[in-house]
């Protein structure tokens, strides 16, 4: 099964990277972008520790809660955007204004 | 099938009931706020009968469609999440009829549906027994805070809606990554199942690292806290009073829940670093509630000091402490939602909420400023409120299990508590260096808040009661006693 | 009266200075390596839920086990996922909308194209719709390729009527949602628990609810795409 675990550390390493990405950067559509990778690093080691031994059919729910899960990214980042484009529109830039110390 | 108080299933309708009003006052914005109204009493009905069957026949599970765990999802309704749903009920319904009279006709059609929604997320995020529609829940509940943050317009709004939104996608992304692990260790989603079937692994650590951190970033815990004041404090005052009583306490009542029943606590470490944090929380946050020039922010901080008080209960673990935990949860979510309010009346009156410049509101809007300052005798922990009931409790856990340092963070956070009450009421009596031109205050607005801080201030009173209703179906373990 | 703060890690551009970037690499660096670790002893064959559902998959109504799991076993997944799609376009249009910028009419191949593609975009729609019940497809993907079409259709400069902007198009964005609570309550009604299908109408609800979900899906992303509210006409 070592597939499956290479596709499970890669949806980890998503995460990772993912988060890396939306703290260090400024600029709200990367954070935005940065978002939406670490919810597919999510959904890959949900999809990826679903599969059974070869021919058999996987296992149904994770692929039930990844369906819901991409829905919702989906909306999530529609919101998002938008309130990027206002963001903008109102302030000048597309970036938070008070960034966390970090 | 006969039709009893028994056998209607008031969790569903408290559920589904929002729903249909947030679709109807999307489908019909003329009628948006009487449609609200009606759906909030609605709500408030269904939140009482569910009190009225859980109280008679024990913690109430519900399996939706029919299947039950580990296929389909429950619904599980003990005394934690009956009282959860009933201070909803309580506030929400204070929030209906403050909106009612806050929001001109073009935000009310925007409001209205989202609210409902957002009240639906929470009556099903209280009620839900499986992990993965704690996450659905979670983040219904987050974008639609989001969007009525946003509703204020203007750049801090719009910042501080954004910094929210991004916070709050991460943290709920966290929990997810969560509960994909414990869902590929155990193969099961229900809570109940989970706690059964749970053995200490990797990946179960793993699971609670990640999920922790995902909660606690959106119950705002120092350090995690950055993003609350200017979300809080620019969004439109019911607004402002529904985050802070409610839609935190939301992720606060998820990790309690994985704390008492998936995860056992027998991290010791663990639960003192949380009631570290937690202490960080109360004294940092009633610091910068100290500094603030702003009513609205000042009340943000203060939000962010109290939320600190509920850690407090981990590192103490027993039966008093979570009682403490949870009555400070109640209160506060009153007596916060009446503060916001007042503060919203005091900027609908002057225009702006400068608190040096609060020129005698006292004597203009006497109704606010006695919400605010019950509201304040809550917050502070005097007698007779909620308040003092929940750090009474929480005092007498420390003594009992020798821990006193927490003893000084208490007495610490009443005493800085005070202060920034004092300090706002202090302004309210003095007259401003320019006197301004003052508005009406709708009557709906001045006595919603006023109610809150009085029902806040009733908790004090009643306290048996809901302390009985809270050990319904032992949420908080075996102890029968305390 | 904003206050920007500028903490010692910014520079003044704003990025992140190099010490603190090396310090947030070596900390997610350990917390990668922790969950690859905890994700390793996962590999093994992990228990499901797999063999519920292949029990009770005849009851359901359909044959595909992930349209099962979505529409029958944790339905009330998806109704409120319908919701959280509701809420953020209700969120999107209370944002004021997005200034439109109209370009120049569409040039050739998007407008050929769009002419092409949308009826079988439509169609494909329809397709995945009705197939979701024995094999791969469904509500949501039948609703993505809708919107799809949405979305080529409002880059090709179509705009909706004003006529139909007002309440047909709430009602239309509304019935996914709209249609699951009302199954659910009259389920309820009739003495079942909440979204508990009677066997023998399961595929024919399952079918109604989906059809309802397509359409409003695919309305709400294409609304989403054009990110403010269409002027309706006389307010009704």
């Amino acid at each position: 099964m070592s597939h499956v675990f290479l596709y499970a550390l890669v949806g980890t390493g998503l995460f990772t990277l993912g988060l890396y990405a939306l703290i260090v950067h400024t600029h709200l559509l990367r954070k935005i972008l940065a978002i939406n990778v670490m919810g597919s690093g999510v959904f890959l080691v949900l999809v990826a520790l679903a599969a059974r031994a070869r021919g058999a059919a996987p296992d149904p729910v994770p692929h039930a809660m990844v369906i819901t899960g991409i829905v919702v990214a989906v909306s999530a980042t529609a919101l998002a955007l938008a309130l990027m484009v206002r963001v903008r529109a109102e302030t000048g830039r597309a970036e938070l204004s008070e960034e966390r110390p970090e | 099938m006969a039709l009893t108080m028994a056998a209607i299933p008031w969790g569903v309708m408290a559920i589904l009931l929002p729903l249909a009003g947030a679709m109807a006052c999307f489908l019909s914005p003329r009628r948006a706020s009487p449609l609200g109204l009606i759906t909030a009493l609605g709500v408030v009905a269904c939140a009482a009968g569910l009190g009225w069957q859980v109280a008679e026949q024990g913690a109430q599970r519900y399996a939706i469609g029919g299947w039950g765990a580990p296929l389909g999802i429950d619904l599980y309704a003990d005394g934690l999440s009956l009282l959860m749903l009933m201070v909803t009920a309580v506030v929400g319904l204070g929030i209906s009829v403050y909106s009612s009279g806050y929001f001109n006709r073009e935000k009310a059609v925007n409001f209205w549906p989202l609210w409902m929604f957002l009240w639906s997320a929470l009556n099903a995020l209280f009620l839900s027994a499986d992990i993965f529609n704690l996450y659905v829940t979670l983040e219904l509940l987050g974008l639609a805070a989001v969007a009525l943050v946003a509703l204020a317009g203007g750049a801090d709004a719009l910042t501080g809606a954004m910094r929210y939104l991004l916070v709050s996608l991460l943290g709920s992304l966290a929990y997810l990554l969560g509960v994909a692990l414990l869902y590929h260790s155990f193969g099961c989603l229900d809570i109940a199942l989970l706690a059964e079937r749970m053995e200490p692994s990797p990946a179960v650590m793993a699971a609670m690292g990640l999920m922790s951190a995902g909660l606690l970033l959106k119950t705002a815990l120092f350090p995690l806290h950055f993003w609350l004041p200017p979300a809080h404090a620019s969004a439109p005052a019911p607004v402002s009073a529904l985050l802070s009583a409610l839609v935190v306490k939301a992720s606060f009542y998820i990790l309690l829940r994985l704390w008492l029943d998936v995860f056992p606590v027998t991290a010791a470490g663990l639960g003192q670093l949380l009631g570290l944090l937690g202490a960080a929380a109360v004294l940092w946050g009633g610091l910068q509630a100290l500094r603030q020039t702003r009513l609205k922010m000042l009340i943000a901080y203060s939000t962010v000091a109290q939320l600190g008080y509920l850690f407090l209960a981990f590192p103490l673990g027993s039966n008093v402490a979570w009682q403490g935990a949870l009555y400070l949860l109640l209160s506060h979510a009153l007596a916060k939602a009446a503060m916001f309010m007042a503060a919203g009346n005091i900027l609908c009156f002057g225009g702006h909420d400068r608190i040096a410049d609060l020129d005698r509101v006292a004597q203009r809007l006497p109704l606010s400023l006695a919400a605010f300052g019950l509201a304040g005798v809550s917050i502070m922990g005097l007698p007779p409120s909620g308040g003092f009931i929940a750090k009474w409790l929480l005092l007498e856990a420390a003594m009992r299990s020798g821990q006193w340092w927490w003893v000084i963070i208490l007495i610490l956070g009443g005493l800085l508590a005070a202060a920034y009450v004092f300090k706002v009421i202090g302004y309210a009596f003095t007259q401003a260096v320019m006197t301004h031109e003052a508005r009406a205050v709708p009557a709906t607005m001045e006595w919603a808040a006023l109610v809150l801080a009085l029902v806040a201030i009733l908790l004090g009173l009643v306290a048996p009661w809901p302390l009985a209703l809270m050990e319904i179906g032992l949420p908080f373990g075996g102890e029968a006693a305390g | 009266m904003k206050k920007t703060m500028n903490p010692k890690s910014m520079t003044e551009s704003g990025k992140i200075r190099t010490p603190f970037r090396l310090l947030l690499m070596v900390l997610l660096s350990a917390l990668a390596a922790g969950l690859g670790y905890a994700v390793s002893t996962l590999s093994s064959q992990s228990p499901g839920s797999g063999e519920w559902v292949a029990a009770n998959l005849e009851t359901s109504g359909v044959s595909n086990p992930v349209t099962a799991v979505l529409l029958n076993f944790r339905s009330y997944d998806t109704l409120l996922e319908m919701g959280v799609l509701l809420v953020a376009l209700l969120g999107v249009w209370s944002l004021g909308g997005i200034p439109e910028q109209r370009e120049s009419s569409p040039g050739p191949v998007l407008d050929t194209l769009s002419r092409l593609l949308v009826p079988v975009l439509i169609l494909v729609a329809g397709y995945l719709l009705w197939v979701g019940a024995h094999a791969p497809g469904g509500a949501f993907q039948a609703g993505s390729v809708l919107g799809a079409a949405g979305v080529l259709l409002l880059l090709a400069g179509w705009r909706l009527d004003a006529r139909f902007a007002g309440l047909p198009l709430r009602i239309t964005l509304t019935t996914g949602l709209g249609v699951f609570v009302v199954v659910g309550a009259v389920l309820m009604l009739v003495g079942r628990r909440l979204l508990e299908y009677p066997p023998s109408f399961a595929g024919a609800l399952i079918l109604l609810i989906e059809a309802a979900a397509t359409l409003s899906i695919g309305m709400t992303l294409a609304a989403l795409f054009l990110g403010s509210r269409p002027e309706a006409g006389p307010d009704r």
